[in-house]
């Protein structure tokens, strides 16, 4: 029996809650996190005897450092490394719910996107092709309705999947502009000599450019904290790696 | 081959910063990010989403047409606000005062009890008339309205409204130089203050952030929904209203005095924005979710557990002590006089020019750990100052604060200076945590003191000058 972490993610008003309540049940304590004072629900389910450790983290629009609470959840997802980060979208309005998805696939790979709402987005009208959006992200995606609970059983088994690594994703990379391409192509050697491994150096990269001082001093706080900057880990996706 | 960035100095992390910055183009790159991450995503929906009928989509917003017009908006937010206090009343009335008898009634036989044992008269006064009266009063007044407020509140919360209420005072909170998203923590604060200060996080720039730390304590809390719902359905209505018409008067009352909360939310929050948080509102986008049915039951149930239960529990193990140590002020006696009454007599001067008396305002100091024992305290500060009144149920309440010299005017003014006084003691710990700056935390407990202060005294004097009291 393994214990694997996993992040809910979500912009506000997805029904992000629901689905943690709905698997968690009233198992749930608030946590403190590290170095922070962000209270946030922490809980406990299981799935084909799988232990899951489940983090509610604050619903944001994006994980641009906008806000204290897009910083705690950027720097959850970066430093804690969990497991797997579930992304949950609200099915009604997808376009905008898509680029936090995006924002943390830049970060991780190890992701699950849980399309919630689906039945409001069918009373709507909205047809869904989930095999279109999962080969374009390259990560399992699923549709639910927390509040119906359906689909439930189909993202517990893809979320086993990556957990375990049974599953190794390809996550859909972004192709910016020239200029920000270039700047990165230029940067990304320096990241990984000052930061290591550890860490994605591509999304440090481009983050750093677009001035986020904040990131800075998390990574300054962080990188204090382990061993050395140049240690490298060796964990790639599809090994099982237990943080 | 060399980089053309070397690293170097002490803080290679810093360094890597200034390469960054020198990369990028100054200021234009956000922007070009953002295009980058939304031409994917529309791509994907381009290719992956498929809408039946555009129409349909756009019925769902025909409610916030009607709730967020101008003209509508503001006369359903009152008239849902008074519906809720109204349901709240009429239903929290009946088990108040079942509830009140019934502990009465234990009471008599614990008071038996500890007579057929013989046991001291002081230890029956220290856990009897102390701790079992505290903690007892504290569930028979707090519990019912808060099993019924809670929840009515969430439903409307997890109905979608929240969110228009925030739409609708937009508007003010911009000219007031606050945050937008300022109407939103406040929706919180009338939950819990200390949750809504961590809830502040949601407003980006930390100018607008402290107006919306400083200003969320004029909204009452659950721990004040209970004290004021009591003294406005005590003193504020007319002895010949009855029934429903009685319901309906406080429900009015209580919604005045949320009024007057947000009006000194907004007031505060102009005059901070214009001396020490000078600066410009920032813009930002409010969403309006979809409305969505409430899942009826689970809203119930988890409302009274999180909230109620919490609450009340934290009320009880605060009061139960408070409980104890009010009976031993009281019983004490130094020179003739219980000690409570020498300090309540201290405050009384003071207290008299503000229209209330020194019980109350050694009530308001005690119970600054939590704002739900404010009343208790009082009341057992009353109890044991000699007045043995025999507190069967609400209406004896009134009783006791009549034989204390209590007049409409007592009342109005304590639910005032409940509204506008400091915030609890966990509210201000997190004030410091957030804000990490002590100055802040002291005058986000100097500054609503300062106006308590001032609007009771106002208004004791103008009522006294008028001669209404």
């Amino acid at each position: 029996m393994s214990h694997y972490t996993v992040a809910f993610a979500g912009n506000p008003n997805t029904g992000k809650s629901t689905l943690f309540n709905l698997l968690t049940g009233l198992r749930q304590h608030t946590g403190n996190w590290a170095g922070k004072t962000v209270t946030t629900a922490e809980g406990e389910f299981t799935h084909n005897q799988h232990v899951y450790r489940a983090v509610d983290l604050p619903g944001t629009y994006s994980l641009y450092s906008n806000s204290a609470d897009e910083e705690a959840a950027r720097d959850y997802i970066i430093f804690e490394q969990p497991v797997v980060t579930l992304v949950v979208l609200d099915a009604t309005s997808l376009e905008r719910n898509l680029n936090l998805a995006l924002q943390v696939l830049e970060i991780t790979g190890r992701a699950v996107v849980c399309i919630n709402l689906i039945d409001e987005a069918k009373k709507l009208g909205i047809s869904i092709n989930l095999k279109a959006i999962a080969r374009q992200l390259g990560v399992p995606v699923v549709a639910i309705s927390a509040r119906n609970q359906t689909g439930i059983g189909e993202l517990l088994d893809q979320l086993e999947r990556v957990a375990t690594g049974a599953f190794a994703g390809k996550p859909l990379k972004i192709t910016y502009s020239d200029e920000i391409e270039q700047g990165i192509a230029e940067l990304l050697p320096l990241v990984e000599q000052t930061v290591g491994s550890r860490y994605p150096a591509r999304w440090i990269a481009l983050r750093l450019m677009d001035g986020d001082s904040s990131l800075l001093s998390s990574l300054k706080t962080h990188m204090g904290r382990s061993t050395s900057p140049a240690h490298k880990e060796v964990a790639g996706h599809g090994v099982t790696a237990c943080h | 081959m060399e980089s053309p960035h070397a690293i170097k100095g002490s803080d290679p992390l810093e360094s890597l910063l200034a390469a960054a910055r020198q990369l990028a183009d100054k200021g234009a790159i956000r922007d070009e990010i953002v295009t980058g991450i939304y031409g994917v995503t529309a791509g994907i929906c381009r290719e992956a989403v498929s809408y039946q009928d555009k129409k349909k989509l756009s019925s769902t917003y025909k409610l916030d047409r009607i709730v967020t017009s101008k003209l509508w908006g503001f006369p359903i937010m009152l008239a849902g606000l008074g519906l809720v206090f109204w349901i709240t009343i009429a239903g929290a009335n009946y088990p108040s005062s079942w509830l009140a008898s019934f502990f009465g009634w234990i009471e008599g036989y614990l008071t038996s009890g500890f007579t057929a044992v013989n046991a001291p008269a002081w230890l029956h006064g220290v856990l009897v008339l102390g701790l079992y009266r505290g903690t007892s009063w504290v569930i028979s007044v707090m519990l019912p309205p808060m099993m019924i407020f809670f929840p009515v509140f969430a439903l409307l919360e997890n109905f979608g409204y929240l969110p228009r209420v925030a739409f609708n005072m937009d508007r003010l909170f911009k000219k007031s130089g606050g945050h937008g998203k300022q109407a939103l923590t406040m929706s919180m604060g009338f939950g819990c203050n200390a949750a809504a200060i961590l809830s502040t996080r949601i407003i980006e720039s930390p100018r607008e952030r402290m107006l919306a730390i400083l200003t969320n304590n004029f909204v009452p809390c659950n721990g004040r929904w209970p004290t004021l719902i009591l003294l406005s359905s005590l003193f504020m209505v007319g002895a010949s209203a009855r029934g429903a018409l009685r319901t309906f008067s406080t429900a009015l009352v209580l919604m005045g005095i949320v009024l007057v909360g947000i009006t000194v939310t907004l007031t505060v929050s102009w005059v901070m924005s214009k001396t020490m948080l000078r600066g410009v509102p920032t813009h930002y986008t409010l969403e309006l979710p979809p409305y969505r049915r409430p899942q009826i039951w689970k809203t119930i149930v988890r409302s009274s557990k999180e909230k109620s239960l919490n609450v009340l529990t934290r009320a009880i193990v605060v009061a139960a002590p408070a409980g104890i140590l009010t009976w031993i002020l009281g019983n004490v006696v130094i020179g003739g006089d219980s000690v409570l009454n020498h300090m309540a007599a201290f405050f009384d001067p003071f207290a008299q020019l503000l229209g209330l008396d020194g019980f109350i305002i050694m009530a308001f100091i005690l119970g600054l750990p939590a704002n739900e024992i404010v009343l208790p305290i009082l009341l057992m500060g009353y109890m044991s100052s000699g007045a043995m009144v025999d507190v069967e149920g609400i209406g004896s309440i009134k009783e006791l604060f009549l034989s204390h010299g209590w007049t409409w005017l007592t009342a109005l003014n304590m639910m005032l200076f409940s509204l506008l006084h400091y915030p609890c003691g966990t509210t201000l710990v997190n004030i410091y945590k957030e804000t990490e700056s002590l100055k802040w935390a002291v005058l986000s407990a100097v500054i609503p003191l300062g106006i308590a202060i001032g609007v009771t005294f106002a208004t004791a004097q103008i009522v006294r000058l008028l001669g209404w009291v």
